[in-house]
């Protein structure tokens, strides 16, 4: 795979916030509406489109990405127009990621040939569980033959595509996720997105959860299935390219890869986040997250943004450590000093970086920085420890 | 100048709750001092802490006037003594000021602890003691059974008990017409030069240090220049007055007389309780007998949660000092807490005040390291150290010997809980000496180290009687014991604020149950980390807090990458409030809960 700096490129990401249902670990901007106006709606997705591209002139499109919500609902003719819309505000790179998160039901899996038509090269399909029982606990509404078979078809319709799992499920054991995880091998393409299920603040799970309604795996049993995760990933010649997604070489999404290494990316849509270089500063933006009061501006003013933010170079910078050092390859120094314009070791600490390489949590040379495989497991205190 | 024929000087003295206050009230409330609204607004206890708790801080006094059977028309003064083992001192100076008491129990409760101490005290001031049987309305009363407890316990003839119930009214003009032919009139010659006690003195912010006094001989009168005999300080008298309870200025006390003075004193703390008050110009030959400097017998660090509320801490007790010279402090520093002061206090419920006014009053959120007593430590070279902070102890080679202060506490307890009491004692290196049984009821007079009483005994104490027994002690002096410092490490480096001066035989449990009780505070981090507990060089206690085994987010894209970046920036604010001990940090909420759980 060519392999641009993300300095270079610039990715969009596009946010449909809507969903048939709302999963109960769900705790994205996700709504369920009755009935969505799709002229209105699309007319508001290219005005942002056009918005954004004012700002970002001359920047080149590498990957595009449709995120919900469920964007597979979309009509095939909205992420056309917005497809190409983008083409036609920026300049897009030839090998262009474009990227749309799908359900895995038929009635979805029927638009895949279509959305390949309009332009969408790789679907990512939300399969979660191949049990139908711990996929009704999730709250899921396909079954597990309906997944495989959306799998299949979006194999069949786009060149590259993902699927996601959620594992350490409640009462999940070792052995059954190895099983389960070795069928999911068996249907994989190159890709596949491994989650350990996360009891998010505000969602039906937490409360249940709190309340005693489920335990999940504790924290020994979640590092065990993770190790295990892991082994079984780099024996299937897809190892781990960051904490919960797995790739075969080359195969990696270089969207999301966007995001870890630090580059430039637009958010379009109800709460879409992004991140841009506006006259060298970071910039921050967040668009209003409701879905009505999102178009509502967008209609009125031609824009959603509801905070826009120019970050202390630091913090853009600490971002970049934040979300590099989930990658296995790591931090690029050099890239990193390209992307932030501040030296590595102005922005960590070097007393804590000596002791997490003594521990074994951390490499370092003067190429490089990344945690190790037992670092990734505690990224969170790793990183915690190095931006202190 | 009132004929000291026709003057009473009595305190009511009680254990807690058992109406004492009320009584009080009533007493006034009869003799016409104040209407029932006024009452409660100005009456004594006027401290909101001292209402709730029942428990006076400092000794108040009213003058009533009250006409007799025969005709005649007494001058009464009530002295309302501070309510607390740990004012003993005090208590005694107000019962010196007085010839009589009146000492209430609660007619369906019985005698207490403090009952007890209370009357011993009284009888050691030669009082004519006037039994009252108060809530003698209540169904549970059983003033036969009562009568034979005062009797029985405290040694009083309950004979003539008088039955009250302060709450109805009834048997209050019983009380007065006692209070006039059972108690003897105070003594005084006029013509002598002035000898006068202090028995209390308070700060008021418009007049300065208001003294409360009580007039053996001669006069004491506006503009005088009166000396305090113990420091040799000289003031000037600017007003003489009494309290109705209402602050009504008067032109002179005369013998037997209690009241009070203003003389341009700033500071509480130039006020010595117990000290005698004399003319300038034509002193008394000798002062009044029992004068004792007070002294703190238990020590702690106060030290703020907020660092940011350390110059507020310093002006706070700055200003509870005005009005309480019996606390010391001075400022000291922690590793593990940051800054603080280390305060001495009477006692533990002293400490316990003073940590709530400052809370209450001046809201701060205080932490308290574990309170301490005063060791002699007797050095290898001779000199002996007086010291109450574990940072101050010295190396254990250097040390010859160490004596540490005992008590002696009477507990009274129904006979169901006295094993347990018992068991608690023993376990806290008690020495029994007496053990008496009352009709259900035990007493048990024991020898304890002040140090294992500061330890959360009166809790224990609570927890194992359910609440039904009661205590009350007085130092007795120091005896030799085999004192240790116990120092607790966290991964190899002591925390100050948790080291402890322990008997030899707890050290082990002792620095056992903070190790285990740290280990569940601190959370897991990337290194393991021992916990210890030891004696100079020698680990007596261990536990370890293995690492963490996973924590990482599973999901970490680009809308997930503000949020997740502001935790960081909140962390790395919070690492002002994290402690190095070596590689790892450990959250000074862990010590404080660490702190706060030990309280409990």
């Amino acid at each position: 795979m060519h392999d641009p700096s993300p300095a270079d490129g610039l990715a969009v990401y596009v946010h449909w916030p809507f969903c048939k249902a709302k999963c109960p670990y769900c705790d994205f901007n996700s709504h369920v509406r009755a009935g969505v106006d799709q002229g209105r709606w699309r007319a508001a997705l290219l005005a942002e489109i056009d918005h954004y591209a004012t700002e970002t002139k001359g920047r080149v499109v590498t990957s595009v990405f449709f995120g919900g919500g469920t964007p597979s609902l979309m009509p095939t003719e909205t992420a056309a127009a917005a497809i190409g819309r983008i083409r036609d505000r920026w300049d897009m790179a030839p090998d262009a990621e474009i990227t749309l998160e799908a359900n895995p039901t038929s009635s979805e899996a029927a638009k895949f040939e279509a959305l390949h038509a309009a332009g969408v090269n790789r679907l990512s399909l939300g399969v979660q569980a191949l049990d139908d029982s711990d996929l009704a606990f999730l709250g899921r509404e396909h079954s597990a033959r309906e997944a495989l078979d959306a799998v299949a078809a979006a194999q069949h319709a786009v060149p590259r595509s993902s699927f996601d799992l959620i594992y350490a499920r409640p009462g999940q054991t070792a052995s059954r996720w190895a099983d389960e995880l070795g069928r999911a091998l068996e249907l994989a393409h190159g890709h596949i997105s491994l989650y350990q299920l996360t009891i998010e603040r505000g969602t039906p799970f937490f409360a249940a959860h709190r309340d005693g309604g489920f335990a999940v795996p504790d924290d020994d049993l979640a590092a065990t299935l993770f190790e295990q995760t892991q082994a079984a990933m780099d024996a299937a010649g897809m190892p781990a390219y960051e904490i919960s997604n797995h790739a075969a070489p080359g195969e990696e999404s270089r969207h999301n890869l966007t995001y870890w290494r630090g580059g430039d990316y637009v958010g379009i849509g109800p709460g879409a986040h992004g991140r841009l270089t506006v006259d060298g500063a970071p910039v921050a933006t967040e668009q209003a997250p409701a879905p009505e009061t999102w178009l509502a501006a967008v209609e009125a003013k031609g824009h959603g943004t509801r905070r826009r933010e120019t970050l202390a170079p630091d913090l853009r910078a600490r971002e970049r450590v934040m979300t590099a050092l989930r990658l296995s390859a790591g931090l690029d120094r050099a890239e990193f000093e390209t992307l932030s314009g501040l030296p590595l070791d102005a922005v960590i600490d070097a007393a804590a970086l000596a002791r997490l390489v003594e521990a074994g949590y951390v490499k370092t040379d003067n190429r490089v920085l990344r945690a190790t495989a037992e670092g990734r497991l505690r990224l969170n205190a790793v990183v915690a420890a190095l931006l202190a | 100048m009132t004929d000291t024929a026709h003057i009473r000087n009595f305190a009511i003295i009680a254990h807690i709750d058992h109406g004492k206050s009320t009584l009080a009230d009533r007493l006034i409330q009869q003799c016409g001092g104040v209407t029932a609204r006024e009452l409660k607004e100005q009456m004594l206890d006027t401290m909101e802490l001292e209402r709730e708790r029942g428990i006076t801080i400092k000794a108040q006094t009213v003058r009533l006037m009250y006409t007799a059977k025969d005709g005649q028309t007494y001058q009464l003064n009530l002295m309302d003594t501070p309510g607390h083992v740990d004012f003993t001192y005090e208590v005694s100076r107000s019962l010196a000021a007085c010839e009589g008491s009146l000492l209430v129990v609660d007619a369906s409760q019985g005698v207490e602890a403090q009952t007890l101490a209370n009357a011993y005290l009284a009888i050691d001031a030669n009082h004519e003691i006037i039994p009252v049987l108060n809530k003698i309305d209540l169904p549970a009363a059983e003033p036969e059974r009562v009568k034979a407890q005062i009797e029985e316990v405290v040694g009083l003839d309950a004979e003539h008990a008088i039955a009250v119930s302060a709450k109805t009214g009834r048997g209050i003009d019983e009380v007065l017409e006692a209070l006039v032919t059972r108690l003897p009139p105070p003594k005084g010659d006029a013509a002598a030069p002035l000898k006068a006690m202090l028995v209390d003195s308070w700060y008021d912010s418009y007049l300065g240090v208001i003294i409360l006094v009580r007039v053996h001989d001669g006069v004491l009168k506006k503009g005088m220049k009166v000396r305090m005999l113990s420091t040799g300080a000289v003031h000037q008298v600017d007003s003489v007055g009494v309290f109705t309870p209402k602050r009504t200025v008067v032109d002179a006390l005369t013998p037997g007389e209690v009241g009070f003075i203003t003389a341009s004193i700033k500071h509480v703390a130039e006020t010595n309780v117990g000290d005698t008050i004399a003319d300038d110009r034509r002193p008394c030959a000798a002062p009044l007998p029992g004068f004792k400097p007070s002294v703190p017998v238990v020590f702690c660090g106060l030290f703020p949660v907020d660092a940011n509320d350390y110059p507020e801490l310093r002006e706070s007790l700055a200003k509870l000092r005005l009005n309480d010279s019996s606390f010391q402090y001075e400022p000291e520093t922690s590793a593990a807490l940051g800054f603080g002061f280390r305060c001495g206090f009477l006692g533990l419920l002293h400490l316990e005040i003073v940590q709530e006014r400052l809370s209450r009053e001046f809201d701060l959120d205080l932490l308290t390291t574990a309170p301490s007593v005063v060791y002699r430590v007797h050095m290898t070279d001779g000199e002996v150290r007086h010291i109450h902070n574990p940072a101050d102890w010295p190396d254990s080679v250097r040390i010859s010997s160490i004596e540490e202060p005992w008590i002696k506490a009477n507990i009274l307890v129904p006979d169901e809980f006295l094993g347990a009491v018992l068991s608690l004692c023993q376990e806290r290196r008690g020495e029994q000496i007496e053990l008496t049984y009352v009709g259900g009821r035990a007493m048990a007079v024991y020898r304890l180290p002040l140090n294992e009483v500061v330890f959360d005994f009166y809790d224990r104490l609570k927890s194992v009687s359910r609440g039904y027994a009661s205590f009350d002690y007085h130092l007795e002096g120091y005896t030799t014991g085999d004192l240790v410092k116990v120092s607790i490490l966290v991964n190899a480096e002591p925390v100050d604020a948790l080291s402890m001066i322990v008997h030899r035989s707890q050290a082990e449990h002792r620095g056992r149950a903070i190790c285990a009780r740290l280990k569940d505070l601190i959370p897991r981090q990337l290194f393991k980390i021992p916990l210890q507990a030891a004696i100079g060089g020698k680990v007596i206690a261990r536990e370890t807090i293995s690492a963490m085994r996973k924590d990482v987010t599973a999901k970490c894209y680009g809308g997930d990458v503000s949020r997740k970046r502001k935790l960081l920036d909140k962390q790395k604010e919070g690492k002002k409030r994290m402690r190095q001990f070596g590689s790892v940090e450990i959250p000074q909420s862990a010590f404080i809960e660490a702190l706060r759980i030990g309280e409990d």
